[in-house]
């Protein structure tokens, strides 16, 4: 009796803040403004303008994952083979950015990236072109990939270090030259870390508003910044919560997608 | 004489500063069983792995059938390892990982699925081929660390305490397993351990290590009849280590009393250190004995008793018998000649830094 007591709080934690406000979504997402039944609001992401919002954030989150996931892994796979403590200035140095404010980090890269910014500010003091940074697709990614990567280095590097090296030199002694032992032994084993980097990085990514907002302007928008403008300016919360239900429903389905992968990758080593 | 199939020539290393091998000889012969016997530390494990190609010596140079492959990565030489936690891919199921070495050289499906077939049958472990790592037990893991390195046909198997996470029973099951396993496959194992039973069992030759150096290397009964110094002596089973005075050839003086024995060539009025192995100790009559002294401790061990004599002297000298001596009785000690083994006092002070002294 007294040990379901103990999970009490916690169960009030989860209703109060995980299924009632998912309830409300639904909802909201479900009705129109009087309250009646209505699909139009997960319909209306048909409409050229969602559509193009949606497919956007789909394709700029995930190049922004592949490139977490090219940079992260040869770092990771380096900080373990060097054998560098987890406590190591070097892995501290890669989460050091974590520990500042997600805003400020951001709000600096606007700064660099501007018009008059730093960048274009070095360049003109060299005599070069002014490129414009700002307000493209590929300040965004930098911006997803500069705030996201140390979540994809983290688990990766955590998973790789509990790879024994006996392990590792097992394959080498059974003729497994370096790459051999990359793809048919470390890969392999170091799946489920992969998985869950790709998982913070990739929904983050893809639900983001606040680096579209600094770094896109207003010209590019994001179906997160299309979510939020909805609850914000436009006042429209139920067609937020329509929109917020089609795009879990595209985070669920990458999941279920990774998730089977990751059943298809067990046991098998090529 | 069969040339050495390995040879390792003035091997030295030191990890941070520590000097764990200095300048370490050793041959090992084509189709031996040799162990390197030693405590934790020894530099045992190290000469192994310089041999595998997961260290590099700081000095010295590995022949491998006439060839220098001190230079050689682990995936170039022709000798497979048996770590001591197995260390198998345990994404992998048991027949993949006995195939991972042979789909590695592109040899074709049907000689690896053979070879899978053979290797489980070798370590009894047929139709093993779809269970997962993580099914077998401990015993049965070891086996298939063995037949994932013997399907690709070493030359020499490196086995790094390949039983130190079995139980005892199974170890000993093992040995045995081993043994047959070296003259079926009639390769060379050279075997890590600081299990001096284990070596006694298996072994052809045994190096026994300490400290980075070769302390005496022999055929099993050398190392154990005729140890070359008192860490050897002491290391390898139970020992009584006195101090002696060699009156002359074939007899020596041990607290006052004096015992015939078969060592020569000590000269005259030397100390020496004598060993006895506690069963070669004889307890007789007071009247009998060439020392007297007084049982003070008795164990009953399953096949003999173990007792402490104390002699006058105060030495405690360990007995190991069939017949039981009740503490505190008064008894004789004889030992036959050829029993005595007489040993050379350590010389300088950097050898007795090698030996024991208890």
């Amino acid at each position: 009796m007294s040990k379901k007591l103990l999970a009490g709080p916690y169960l009030i934690w989860m209703a109060g803040f995980t299924i009632i406000p998912l309830a409300l979504i639904v909802f909201y997402g479900l009705t129109d403004g009087d309250g009646g039944f209505t699909l139009a609001n997960i319909l209306a992401i048909a409409t050229p303008e969602h559509r193009k919002a949606l497919f956007l954030a789909l394709g700029l989150s995930l190049l922004s994952t592949v490139i977490c996931l090219l940079l992260a892994y040869p770092l990771a796979l380096i900080l373990r083979r060097r054998n560098i403590g987890r406590g190591s200035f070097v892995v501290f140095i890669f989460i050091l950015p974590m520990w500042m404010n997600f805003l400020l980090r951001t709000l600096a890269w606007q700064t660099l990236l501007e018009r008059s910014g730093v960048i274009n500010g070095i360049l003109t003091a060299l005599h070069l072109p002014n490129q414009s940074l700002i307000n493209t697709p590929g300040a965004i990614i930098l911006g997803m990939v500069y705030n996201f990567l140390p979540f994809m280095v983290l688990p990766i590097y955590n998973v790789l270090c509990k790879i024994d090296d006996n392990t590792i030199n097992a394959a080498q002694d059974l003729g497994a030259n370096f790459f051999q032992t990359l793809t048919r032994i470390w890969f392999p084993l170091s799946l489920p870390g992969v998985i869950s980097g790709i998982t913070m990085v990739f929904v983050p990514a893809l639900t983001t508003f606040v680096i579209s907002n600094l770094l896109g302007g207003s010209k590019i928008l994001l179906i997160g910044n299309v979510i939020e403008q909805e609850f914000t300016r436009g006042s429209n919360w139920n067609l937020g919560s329509g929109l917020s239900l089609v795009l879990m429903f595209f985070i669920l389905i990458s999941m279920a997608l990774i998730a089977k992968y990751d059943k298809n990758g067990e046991g098998t080593a090529f | 004489m069969s040339q050495p199939l390995i040879d390792l020539v003035n091997i030295s290393k030191s990890f941070d500063g520590t000097l764990v091998l200095d300048d370490l000889n050793l041959s090992v012969k084509e189709n031996s069983f040799v162990t390197l016997l030693g405590p934790s530390g020894c530099g045992k494990t190290t000469t192994l792995r310089i041999i595998g190609g997961f260290e590099h010596a700081d000095a010295g140079k590995v022949i491998f059938d006439g060839q220098d492959i001190s230079d050689l990565p682990p995936n170039k030489r022709q000798l497979n390892t048996v770590f001591q936690k197995y260390a198998l891919f345990t994404h992998m199921n048991i027949a993949e990982n006995i195939a991972f070495g042979l789909k590695i050289k592109n040899k074709p499906k049907s000689y690896i699925q053979d070879k899978i077939k053979y290797a489980l049958k070798l370590v009894n472990l047929d139709g093993y081929e779809n269970r997962s790592v993580d099914s077998l037990s401990g015993g049965q893991q070891q086996r298939i660390a063995i037949a994932r390195a013997i399907v690709n046909e070493p030359r020499v198997l490196l086995l790094d305490e390949p039983l130190g996470a079995l139980d005892l029973k199974l170890r000993q099951d093992m040995q045995y397993e081993l043994i047959r396993l070296k003259n079926e496959l009639g390769i060379t194992f050279i075997y890590v351990t600081h299990d001096q039973e284990e070596a006694l069992t298996m072994s052809d030759t045994i190096v026994v290590m300490n400290q980075g150096y070769i302390q005496q290397m022999g055929t099993p009964e050398q190392i154990y009849n005729e140890p070359e110094n008192a860490f050897v002596a002491d290391f390898i089973g139970d020992s009584n280590i006195v101090p002696g005075l060699m009156i002359r050839d074939e007899l020596v003086e041990i607290f006052g009393a004096k015992f015939t024995c078969v060592d020569k060539g000590f000269g005259n009025n030397r100390p020496v250190d004598v060993v006895i192995r506690p069963e070669d100790v004889e307890l007789v009559s007071p009247e009998e004995g060439t020392l007297k002294g007084v049982c003070t401790h008795l164990i009953f061990k399953g096949v003999h008793y173990e007792m402490e004599v104390t002699t006058p002297d105060g030495f405690e000298w360990l007995v190991h018998s069939t017949q039981l001596c009740p503490v505190g009785k008064e008894v004789g000690i004889r030992v036959d000649p050829y029993n005595i083994q007489i040993m050379n006092k350590p010389a300088s002070e950097d050898e007795e830094a090698v030996g024991v002294n208890e």
